[in-house]
């Protein structure tokens, strides 16, 4: 890389050669519009409304493919770049459903505030539309083929971040259609439900199954009594529904707002996450002490659970038997919390909010069935509740902080962690550490583990024994890892991974990215993180196995970790499923 | 239905495995898909599952290649293939009525294969033999200066040649 001098609008600039001048007009203040574009993701130049005017070269470039070079003019904002853009921009609308005052992304809609921002005022053409059926065989996630403007960022997503290759742009021309293989319906394709496509489309063709009109009615059924649990990350993260910066933990505003869109009790996910905890470190010792099987793999997950058992069906064995935290406190609420306040389970309408589109996959699976019911009845996303906190007229920011209710709602520093890439191994180490050697790890925060890093390694040492373990987050870094898995079994004892970029924080159900933010930004992922870790460092509890509650529930239920009852509520099964997946050897065009 | 034979599946899995082992065998794709058709006269799914799964290449990236090419078809086609021109020249001469005809007469829709398998009907841009419009294509053969009544007498023949085998 070298200095090089270029002319932006006739200002002169020094700036490193080597990058786009998309790029470069970043770093100098100039935000070129744009579409298909995304900096994580291959470089399509299909939309082409990043268009500029470079001197010399007769057509106009997309910015967000051409690299700058030395002495090179460029113009940003010309009359007849103005009119193109516009005239591009309103080709798109020219077949693209009226619908905005009736569409989910209203207000939320990169298409939308690119409309606007093109000044575009009136619509001089109305095309031919097209008309797809919606497809709404997912419990998680729906897609609305109408509303597509084909920027294919979604089928880059879920190919080049996630490597599922769930989608292609299949036909060709006015017929091209964004679909899983042979139009196959998503519950039947190799979909993980991670709700990545969601994030990244800019317009309602990819939506999370909404469930909020069935919860409101939920909310006012008298016969019922109804229970809140939330993630982690869902605090982490709300905020940002209402114009708040990323990273500001909204617990206690939650809790409340809880309570006044009607539930009964309030139980914090987050006591579920040391619950999980103290069984996938007992699970790990065990394993570790018995000869079971190892690298065991965590399976808190949804994605890279349903991932597992169609990509990885060779390392099932591998994947702990716990269930998700979710899935933990669905259980008990339905059976230890029912017997506590002495009621039928039947009662109980049990509701989680969650950071993920997957869970509404989770909460589906007859896997996770006890005594003929399932431990959570419905989940919404952290966008389904803003919208819900919104429509109910709950003024979420200024309302009185308020706490979650016993017994599943006390929460160590640790199950807060839980919604970050790393956060499960070190919130599992914190703990099976102790139970190992009987001493108390004074260092508990693990520096290595944490970050954005897509592979992350570390060590430690219990009683002499060397533990090596690993942390993926991003299916696609998974797959990076569970290969060097295949090839070298000894290699790690335990390993965590998270389906989304940034782990739970970055989850497919979390607000939209705002104006001028890019979707799955890293700084937002990091302050969102960063909000858990602070979370943590306040507790005066930072051990899960130091929670009273947890400790309360094993004495009056549970008995002790991988008893007889902790595996009929606490743990799982996984069976291979098809269709299976295929990772490609190498990045197909 | 048509019944996908086992051999030929193996047949597919046969001729992929000359580029195994060879540099940029995904690249391959789209010779192991004309293979596929030319064995099974269109592309099922059971022969792009087993290309997927031999080659690798997942399924929805295959499919995208299929849908992408107008070449591949994605349902079974008839014994008789028969394009319809619609080019300027046999629309002005009475392509609509001709097309209406084989529409009654094969009681399908344009794209749509006869149930017991003998008539696939497809609109065609202009055939290059606008002397002779309207016109339609049947497998490789022209036929001009039609009519419905000519019409529905190639239809009869086709029929009596495939009855007789
Ligand atoms: S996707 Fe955007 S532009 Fe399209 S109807 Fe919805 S809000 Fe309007
Ligand atoms: S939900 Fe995830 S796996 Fe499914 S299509 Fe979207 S990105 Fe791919
Ligand atoms: S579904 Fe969304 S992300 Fe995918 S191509 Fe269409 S508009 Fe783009
Ligand atoms: S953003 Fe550059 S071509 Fe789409």
């Amino acid at each position: 890389m070298s200095q090089i001098t270029i002319f932006i609008n006739d200002k002169e600039y020094k700036v490193e050669s080597g990058q786009t001048i998309m790029q470069t007009a970043d770093h100098l203040g100039y935000h070129i519009p744009r579409l298909c574009y995304h900096p994580k993701l291959s470089i399509e130049g299909a939309c082409r409304v990043c268009i500029v005017e470079v001197e010399g070269v007769r057509n106009f470039v997309a910015s967000c493919a051409y690299p700058v070079r030395d002495g090179m003019k460029i113009r940003t904002n010309t009359k007849e770049l103005r009119q193109t853009r516009r005239d591009i921009v309103e080709l798109i609308l020219d077949n693209h459903p009226e619908d905005c005052h009736t569409c989910e992304r209203n207000y939320n809609c990169e298409l939308q505030r690119l409309a606007y921002s093109m000044g575009i005022r009136r619509r001089h053409f109305t095309g031919e539309k097209k008309h797809y059926d919606k497809d709404l065989s997912s419990e998680a996630v729906i897609r609305d083929p109408n509303k597509c403007i084909l920027c294919g960022r979604c089928v880059r997503m879920c190919s080049e971040i996630q490597k599922v290759h769930n989608l292609t742009q299949a036909h060709r021309g006015f017929k091209t259609v964004v679909m899983p293989a042979y139009n196959m319906p998503f519950k039947e394709s190799v979909c993980t439900a991670c709700g990545q496509c969601i994030n990244v489309c800019p317009t309602a063709a990819f939506l999370e199954r909404d469930y909020t009109q069935e919860l409101f009615e939920a909310l006012n059924d008298k016969s019922k009594i109804k229970v809140a649990q939330f993630a982690p990350s869902v605090r982490a993260a709300i905020g940002e529904a209402f114009n708040l910066e990323p990273g500001r933990n909204m617990e206690g505003e939650l809790v409340a707002a809880f309570r006044k869109l009607g539930f009964d009790y309030v139980f914090d996910t987050q006591f579920a996450a040391d619950l999980t905890i103290m069984e996938e470190a007992s699970e790990f010792l065990e394993r570790l002490q018995s000869g079971g099987k190892l690298p065991m793999i965590t399976s808190c997950s949804s994605a890279w659970m349903k991932c597992m058992e169609q990509f990885y069906p060779d390392l099932i064995e591998n994947v702990s038997t716990c269930r998700s935290p979710m899935s933990m406190a669905g259980s008990l609420i339905k059976s230890y919390f029912a017997d506590k306040i002495g009621v039928d389970p039947d009662t109980i309408y049990s509701v989680a909010t969650m950071c993920c589109t997957a869970k509404k996959y989770e909460a589906a699976r007859p896997e996770l069935v006890v005594d003929g019911r399932r431990g959570v009845d419905m989940v919404v996303t952290t966008r389904e509740m803003a919208w819900m906190i919104k429509s109910a007229g709950i003024d979420f920011l200024n309302i009185e902080k308020e706490k979650p209710d016993s017994p599943l709602g006390m929460s160590s520093g640790a199950g807060a962690i839980f919604g970050t890439t790393g956060g499960v191994m070190e919130a599992a180490i914190r703990t099976a550490y102790e139970l190992y050697t009987g001493e108390t790890l004074v260092d508990i925060e693990v520096e290595a583990i944490r970050g954005l890093k897509g592979v992350k390694e570390g060590k430690l040492t219990m009683d002499g024994a060397e533990i090596r373990v690993a942390v993926a987050h991003g299916l696609g870094n998974a797959c990076q890892l569970l290969d060097i898995v295949r090839k070298e079994p000894q290699r790690y004892h335990f390993i965590e991974i998270m389906g989304c970029p940034g782990g739970c924080v970055g989850g497919g159900g979390q607000p939209y990215a705002s104006v001028n933010a890019i979707p799955l930004d890293e700084n937002a992922l990091q302050k969102r993180a960063q909000a858990l870790y602070d979370l943590d460092r306040h507790k005066t509890i930072r051990r899960s196995h130091d929670n009273p509650d947890v400790q309360k529930l094993y004495r009056e239920f549970l008995q002790r970790p991988l008893s007889p009852v902790s595996h009929k509520y606490l743990h799982t099964h996984y069976h291979a499923k098809t269709p299976r997946g295929i990772i490609p050897r190498v990045e197909l065009k | 239905m048509i019944d996908i034979q086992p051999e030929k599946l193996g047949e597919l899995r046969q001729f992929i495995t000359q580029f195994q082992g060879k540099p940029y065998f995904e690249s391959n794709l789209i010779a192991v898909l004309h293979k596929a058709q030319a064995l099974f006269g269109y592309l099922p799914r059971e022969a792009m599952d087993t290309i997927a799964e031999a080659m690798n290449i997942p399924t929805a990236h295959i499919w995208g290649v299929a849908t992408f090419y107008h070449y591949f078809n994605l349902k079974p086609i008839g014994k008789f293939v028969i394009s319809v021109c619609l080019g300027t020249a046999c629309y002005v001469k009475g392509a609509q009525e001709v097309l209406d005809t084989l529409r009654n007469e094969l009681h399908i829709k344009v794209g749509e294969t006869t149930p017991d398998m003998l008539f696939t009907l497809q609109e065609a841009r202009c055939l290059g033999a606008c002397g002779i419009a309207p016109v339609i294509m049947i497998n490789d053969k022209i036929y001009g200066e039609l009519n419905s009544k000519k019409v529905v007498d190639l239809i009869n023949q086709m029929r009596k040649s495939a009855a007789k085998g």
